[in-house]
């Protein structure tokens, strides 16, 4: 039993334990929650340790137990450099998931709770998870609580965006499955580093057609889940029908499952089919990076503003990780926590603003910041980071994305650059169309400054924004340890099966 | 023989509980008889692991159905002597045909359950539907077994034997097989007769409207009991006597596999009557079941086995919710009165979901793991399109099932669901035992999978 057990069965136990509430004591399931969600955090931040920057070698907190005996299916648990901060980030999330629906989730509180505990469970599960069949376990179990907080807590569409948010995945998912099975009945083991190992030492020989195949089933699950242009579409259903906490755990976490995916599946286990795939994935990640903040300007819903800003963000992400050098994938990394804090940041102050005016339409509002000076600044200070302002967080991501880019190939750097531009156009327009101008009286008499309860959702996220912009060596040494090995996996694949055209493009780039 | 629990339960007309303690106590019999392995009258009937697994299985999928009619037949006010009598057997028949080493055996076991479940789908006598299920579910179903039976003789003709046994080392050989077109037609026929009784395409046409028509506890045991029972006939028929000839039915099982799974699945998208749209996805499941067979491995027949206990669990449990919510006169049959029920009753309500969550495949319930099991056999028999098309056809029915979970949590109480009764004890036995066990099968299959792997060792 170790802290990382503790970080991952707390929720479920919470879960359980939210379920013998009554009923009608809402008060008392949304304290529960919060405490829950809490403890997790506190005991999460005991994994952070001086091990991560002492080069570490592997998996930390290791936990192997077999769960059923035949097909060996084990309770495997891990965490490397790569799932530390994502975790960290989820039950960061969590607690402040349980402040800001405080007063917003009025009807079915206990149920939403439960939920709510529930989907953290999962999300921690995926990151942690070793062995592929538990992985496809929790990525499944994460999708149910998911589905049930957009479909009953949603906006007026939330049904259909709940099913189509289920059945994307879903369909997505179910190839994986298929895909693990595959490579299960090729090798008895569903142990990741084990698959791993054998595909890098050559023992387990996939044909060509095998590997772009298995390749393929993995990738369509994952970029579905990113979302990968042109297979974002259930996103901004997704993220505009679902309650606040809904939306900042999606855009937040479980697009991060996708990304994480693509890392730690991906990359390792099929290295020349991801080489010669990234012909293509790369010109799909750079459309989205553009197409999205082009379709984000255009919005006059500022929920689905930021949605379709998620999918040019996560754009970066993907262009990162198949650029294939050390700065591409930190960046890409970075990336996924950065958007993890600022657009979870935004999601939350455009709830905000909702419960306030009850409209998601930014033509309902405009001059904010006079009745409201406190939340206007918070919401210029989440804007500036996520269009990448030095000293605030994304502008590193995004940076070392470029870098990592223009390595591997400088046209590439050229057309994402271009997203960063827009993406200053679209969030600086949304900010001045807002707050600035004369406050309607409406707008004057809705609109109310932060109380103590909001604040303490989103000071978190600040300071978090401020950190990891101005001293990212608190936060990269054990992404890049990790990147390295994922890179070195990946290159030893291609050096196994020589494949020529494959293996042009990043030999350039271990600059480090 | 090893039936007289139930045989002498029968003789009596048996009221509820009756036949709960007769069926207690075959499954001890069953149990106890599965210490003593081998071949019995003749050479008859066989008692093995696989016989063992489905015979206990019918007679679980029996006791949940005793639990479900209860206050069922209350509320319909109909007599349950005849009823339980029925019902057992029915279950004898599926026992007789889970252990028939022999084809006669297997045509006598076949007709003791269908004739039985003839009746039982028209149970309700002044109800109209009942009556329409009943006499198309005879019509076609005693068609079906004309095939069989042809089928029977006919392979009696060519090889002169009906026991199963004999019939495989007579097409082993080579000085004494007959010509294959000849087997190919006995075989073709028996395929016939089998698949309208496992509901596969294209003989499938029936279960829709019989499920729908019959008293809701009856489609509840009619989609598992007798399913599982034909299936069994089917694997022992076709792994054992036709094996010789696998790589000749092997494609015809493939194609009624996709044909099933298809149909089953997007007929079953448009339904909005939740009885019938339970039968579809019960045609659909049939499908993968098929899969497994059409693997053609003893790891397929495991899968087979496992897949179809988790089935009867979760599909039982499905109509042990819809027995409760019909209400008298089955007034209550379409999806949308399902409206709301997560707040009224939510019990009721999570227990349906877990069922439909377990028949999508969601991870931690024993239909997923069932259907992971069936996948990978599959591959193991490099199937590869064909678990590639089964994967694709799971992901379009969670959205049946899912629609079913939306109205339940997403939509404002409606009339029906506002006025649900309580729920009685023994219904909501039924529906925990159901519950339990399919999570049981998700989380800890250890057990039953061992179970199963070496009894598909046996069945050759």
């Amino acid at each position: 039993m170790t802290i990382l057990d503790i970080t991952l069965f707390l929720p479920l136990l919470g879960f359980l334990a939210l379920l013998l509430v009554p009923k009608d004591r809402p008060d008392a399931s949304r304290t529960m929650a919060l405490a829950v969600s809490l403890l997790t955090f506190v005991s999460s931040l005991g994994l952070i340790g001086p091990y991560w920057f002492r080069s570490p070698q592997g998996f930390q907190f290791e936990q192997n137990l077999s769960w059923i005996a035949y097909p060996p299916i084990r309770y495997h648990v891990g965490l490397d450099g790569l799932s530390l901060w994502l975790v960290l980030l989820t039950t960061l999330l969590t607690p402040i998931c349980v402040l800001v629906s405080w007063k917003y989730i009025e009807k079915r509180v206990k149920e939403y709770y439960a939920w709510l505990i529930l989907l953290e469970f999962g999300l921690v599960g995926v990151f942690l998870a070793l062995d592929m069949f538990l992985f496809y376990v929790f990525w499944e179990i994460s999708l149910v609580p998911m589905y049930f907080l957009i479909g009953v807590w949603g906006h007026e569409r939330r049904i259909y965006a709940a099913i189509k948010f289920f059945l994307y995945t879903f369909a997505g998912s179910v190839l994986m499955l298929g895909a693990i099975i595959y490579l299960y009945n090729r090798t008895g083991s569903f142990d990741y580093s084990g698959v791993v190992a054998m595909i890098t030492s050559g023992r387990l020989a996939l044909t060509w057609t095998e590997q772009i195949l298995l390749f393929l089933a993995f990738f369509i699950a994952f970029a579905i889940k990113v979302p990968l242009f042109p297979l974002h579409t259930w996103l901004p259903d997704a993220h505009v029908e679902a309650p606040t906490a809904g939306s900042v755990m999606l855009a937040s976490v479980m697009l991060k499952m996708g990304a994480y995916g693509l890392i730690r599946f991906c990359v390792p286990m099929f290295p020349a089919a991801s080489r010669a795939c990234s012909d293509w994935i790369i010109p799909l990640a750079i459309t989205g990076i553009i197409y999205g903040a082009l379709v984000a300007m255009v919005q006059p819903n500022m929920k689905k503003l930021v949605a379709y800003s998620s999918v040019s963000h996560l754009g970066f992400v993907v262009l990162g990780i198949f650029s294939f050098t050390q700065q591409g994938l930190d960046g890409a990394v970075y990336q996924m926590l950065n958007h993890g804090v600022s657009t979870g940041a935004l999601f939350i102050l455009v709830g905000y603003m909702y419960e306030r005016r009850h409209t998601l339409e930014i033509a309902g509002y405009g001059g904010v910041a006079t009745p409201a000076p406190w939340l206007s600044s918070v919401f210029l200070m989440t804007t500036l980071a996520s269009i990448g302002l030095p000293m605030l967080n994304n502008f590193v991501g995004e940076y070392l994305v470029l870098q990592g880019a223009a390595i591997a190939n400088f046209t590439w750097a050229v057309f994402a650059a271009i997203g960063v531009i827009l993406s200053a156009v679209y969030m600086l327009w949304l900010y001045q169309r807002l707050f600035f101008g004369r406050a309607s009286e409406e707008v004057s008499r809705h609109m109310w400054d932060l109380s103590g309860r909001e604040w303490a959702a989103m000071l978190p996220l600040l300071v978090l924004m401020v950190w990891m912009g101005s001293y990212t060596q608190s936060f990269i040494p054990p992404i890049s340890a990790q990147n390295a090995r994922i890179l070195d996996l990946s290159k030893a694949g291609v050096d196994f099966r020589v494949d020529t055209r494959t293996a042009r493009s990043a030999e350039v780039a271990r600059v480090r | 023989m090893l039936l007289d629990g139930v045989l002498t339960e029968r003789s009596k007309r048996a009221l509820a509980w009756f036949a709960m303690v007769g069926l207690s106590l075959a499954v001890v019999a069953c149990v106890y008889a599965y210490q003593f392995p081998g071949t019995a009258f003749n050479n008859m009937i066989v008692v093995d692991g696989f016989a063992t697994f489905f015979r206990v299985l019918v007679i679980a999928v029996g006791i949940l159905t005793v639990l479900c009619s209860e206050s069922y037949l209350r509320g319909e006010r109909a007599g349950p002597g005849q009823y339980y009598a029925l019902l057992l057997y029915s279950i004898v028949g599926q026992c007789i045909m889970a252990s028939a080493n022999e084809l006669i055996m297997v045509f006598i076991g076949l007709e003791i359950s269908s004739i039985a479940s003839y009746i039982l789908a028209g149970y309700l006598r002044d109800d109209r539907r009942n009556n329409e299920s009943a006499l198309k579910y005879f019509l076609l179903g005693s068609f079906a077994t004309a095939f069989l039976l042809y089928g029977i003789a006919w392979i009696y003709g060519v090889t002169g034997f009906t026991n199963l046994t004999e019939i495989r080392r007579t097409l082993m050989t080579p000085e004494t097989a007959p010509s294959i077109s000849l087997i190919g037609v006995a075989a073709a026929l028996m395929f016939v007769g089998f698949a309208f009784k496992v509901s596969a395409a294209p003989f499938q046409i029936w279960a829709p409207d019989v499920y729908q028509g019959a008293p809701a506890p009856v489609s509840a045991f009619m989609s598992a009991g007798p399913k599982a029972a034909a299936f069994a006939v089917f694997m022992r028929v076709f792994l054992t006597a036709f094996n010789p000839i696998a790589n000749r039915w092997q494609p015809f099982v493939w194609g009624s596999a996709i044909l099933t799974m298809v149909i089953g699945n997007f007929a079953a998208l448009t339904q909005t009557n939740i009885k019938r749209l339970l039968a579809y996805s019960s045609i659909a499941h049939a499908g993968y079941v098929m899969v497994a067979i059409a693997a053609d491995s003893e790891i397929g027949t495991a899968a087979a086995m496992f897949y179809l206990a988790a089935y009867a669990l979760m599909q039982v449990g499905a109509f042990a919710v819809v027995t409760y919510f019909v209400r008298q006169g089955e007034r209550y049959t379409s999806v949308e009165d399902l409206a709301g029920l997560g707040y009224k009753q939510p019990t009721v309500a999570a227990m349906l979901t877990i069922f439909l969550l377990s028949l999508i495949g969601v991870p931690l319930t024993g239909g997923f793991f069932g259907k992971f099991y069936i996948f990978k056999a599959a591959l193991d028999s490099n199937l590869i399109w064909l678990t590639v098309i089964g994967l694709l056809n799971s992901a379009v029915a969670a959205y049946y099932y899912l629609r079913i979970i939306v109205v339940m949590y997403m939509h404002e109480p409606g009339e029906a669901s506002a006025t649900a009764p309580p729920v009685s004890p023994a219904l909501s036995l039924a529906m925990w035992g159901a519950a339990v066990g399919t999570f049981v099968l998700g989380i800890f299959p250890s057990a039953l999978l061992d179970f199963a792997d070496r009894s598909a060792n046996l069945v050759k």
